[in-house]
């Protein structure tokens, strides 16, 4: 049954979770310019960028025990059941794996300022670019499915998953290549290592944000299950 | 055709994945069952009709019973549950002009209890009932819960004594009740009363208990405790409860039905029906939605 929220009885339940929603969308587009700012602090070397980037961190988090606060509110108060509940559980893990990319863009941004003080390498950590505007697009594409319940798109980001991985597994090739080549280079890539690790973990985020969606909008508890049995599950419900 | 696969082919229709009692006859379970394990049926209701004079008030409804399961009905006021509760120990038949149609099979023994041929006292006798609000008889405490085992002819008075222990125990109340059975009933709080009309109820050792809204005149705490002996009960005997509280349905009953305008919406496993109902109108009712 697919969610739809203000058709409630009570118009003041409907703007609460009317409210939790879009709270959830502010804090992705917050979470998402903080992944665009570290990958461009880490490319231009800008380490001032870095730095803002690493302390705005604290706002992702209020953001996240403020929707938390609400969320208790709205089950203490009207006990939600069927769509509506899953909304709400959606929500509470939803923002959960928003605040951890979060975590992982500040990650980034730290790094960036190591790597601010290195050799550039002539690329330009063109990999990492590569991988950086491939989750930040799957971390796009999850919100955007989250906001129009649209669980055909949130399947298509959770394929895109295993490209990022496959990516991330390239690239730790090439790092241990450079590094076998040339000791010289291992600092840097032992950084870039870990910022590559970051967006890779960042990807599994946005993956899992997509499970949400399909759980709340088909009832279907997705997580810890291939990509052919969602496939699956899905098409059983058409 | 062989009438096994006969049978097998009758129930890909059926609603609830149960066992017909009648083709299975395994061992009846003690205590609460895990919700894994599939219960035997205890009754089926099938295309039952129900007319006030004119006025249908149940349109087809089929419906099965789980055996020693708790079962709730919800809907909208008006909806028809109660009409459907009532049926199941033949209140009906007490006003002239209410017609049946359709059978409902009380298990093991296969009879149609709104069957013509079907004494009404009989079918009372096996299926007890508690109502909205506490109607206790004018009499003690003790006398009420004996009541219905000295219509049965017991008099014996070490026999009665066991009984209404066991009764009020089991809808615990004894510990509250045991130093003044004899006070009247009515000295009893109102939760105290609902309990003693459950404990009247237990005593005749019903097949199947009936709940129509039986806590809505009650405080939380009478409530909670209600709802606490519904949970004890089920495993014991078969519940068909009907509520007006959602949570309530949700929090004591295995099997949910959901029922509109006389008409069976959606019947499923509680767990699911308020998590994930398959049917529209049961989304809009559960999460108060504009119908």
């Amino acid at each position: 049954m697919k969610p739809e929220i203000s058709t409630h009885i009570s118009r003041q339940y409907n703007e609460e979770l009317e409210d939790i929603r879009s709270r959830v969308l502010a804090m992705g587009g917050l979470v998402e310019k903080h992944i665009g700012q570290a990958l461009q602090a880490l490319v231009s070397a800008d380490v001032e960028l870095a730095n803002h980037v690493a302390t705005q961190d604290y706002e992702v988090n209020r953001m996240e025990v403020a929707i938390d606060e609400e969320c208790s509110q709205i089950i203490a108060r009207r006990q939600p059941a069927a769509s509506d509940l899953r909304l709400v559980m959606a929500v509470i893990k939803t923002i959960t794996d928003l605040e951890r990319i979060g975590d992982e863009a500040e990650k980034i941004a730290r790094m960036a300022v190591h790597l601010a003080d290195e050799e550039r390498p002539k690329n330009n950590y063109l990999e990492i670019q590569y991988l950086g505007n491939h989750v930040r697009a799957m971390v796009h594409d999850a919100l955007d499915a989250f906001a129009r319940l649209d669980t055909d798109a949130a399947l298509r980001v959770a394929r895109e998953d295993l490209q990022v991985d496959k990516e991330y597994d390239g690239l730790m090739r090439q790092m241990i290549t450079f590094m076998m080549e040339d000791p010289r280079t291992i600092s840097r890539a032992l950084n870039v290592i870990w910022a590559a690790r970051a967006l890779e973990r960042i990807g599994d985020h946005a993956r899992n944000i997509c499970e949400y969606v399909i759980y709340l909008v088909k009832g279907k508890d997705v997580r810890h299950i291939s990509l052919e049995q969602i496939e699956k599950e899905l098409r059983e419900e058409d | 055709m062989h009438p096994e696969i006969r049978t097998v082919v009758k129930d890909i229709n059926r609603p609830l994945p149960m066992t017909p009692a009648e083709t299975a006859p395994a061992p009846r379970r003690l205590g609460a069952a895990s919700s894994a394990e599939k219960p035997q049926l205890k009754a089926s209701v099938r295309n039952l009709n129900f007319y006030y004079g004119e006025t249908q008030a149940l349109k087809d409804i089929n419906l099965d019973i789980a055996e020693k399961r708790v079962t709730a009905l919800i809907g909208p006021s008006g909806c028809g549950k109660t009409t459907y509760l009532r049926c199941f120990n033949r209140m009906h038949d007490l006003y002239p002009g209410n017609r049946y149609e359709g059978e409902i099979i009380l298990y093991p023994n296969n009879i149609n209890i709104i069957g013509a041929a079907v004494d009404p006292i009989e079918v009372r006798m096996r299926i007890g009932m508690v109502f909205q609000k506490p109607n206790p008889f004018p009499k003690s405490i003790y006398e009420n819960v004996a009541y219905g085992l000295r219509v049965r002819g017991v008099s014996k008075r070490s026999v009665l004594d066991d009984k209404v222990e066991a009764a009020l125990k089991d809808a615990a109340l004894w510990d509250e009740a045991k130093d003044r059975l004899h006070d009247l009933a009515f000295n009893l709080s109102g939760g105290q009363q609902q309990r003693l009309c459950i404990a009247r109820a237990l005593a005749t050792d019903p097949e199947i208990l009936l709940f129509d809204e039986p806590t809505s005149a009650l405080d939380p705490i009478a409530t909670a405790r209600i709802e606490e002996l519904i949970v004890e009960l089920r495993g014991r005997v078969t519940i068909i409860i009907v509520t007006h509280n959602m949570q309530q349905a949700a929090r004591v009953s295995d099997y949910t039905a959901f029922i509109y305008l006389g008409e069976l919406i959606e019947f499923g496993d509680t767990d699911i029906i308020f998590t994930n109902p398959g049917k529209k109108q049961t989304e809009d009712y559960i999460t108060g939605r504009y119908g």
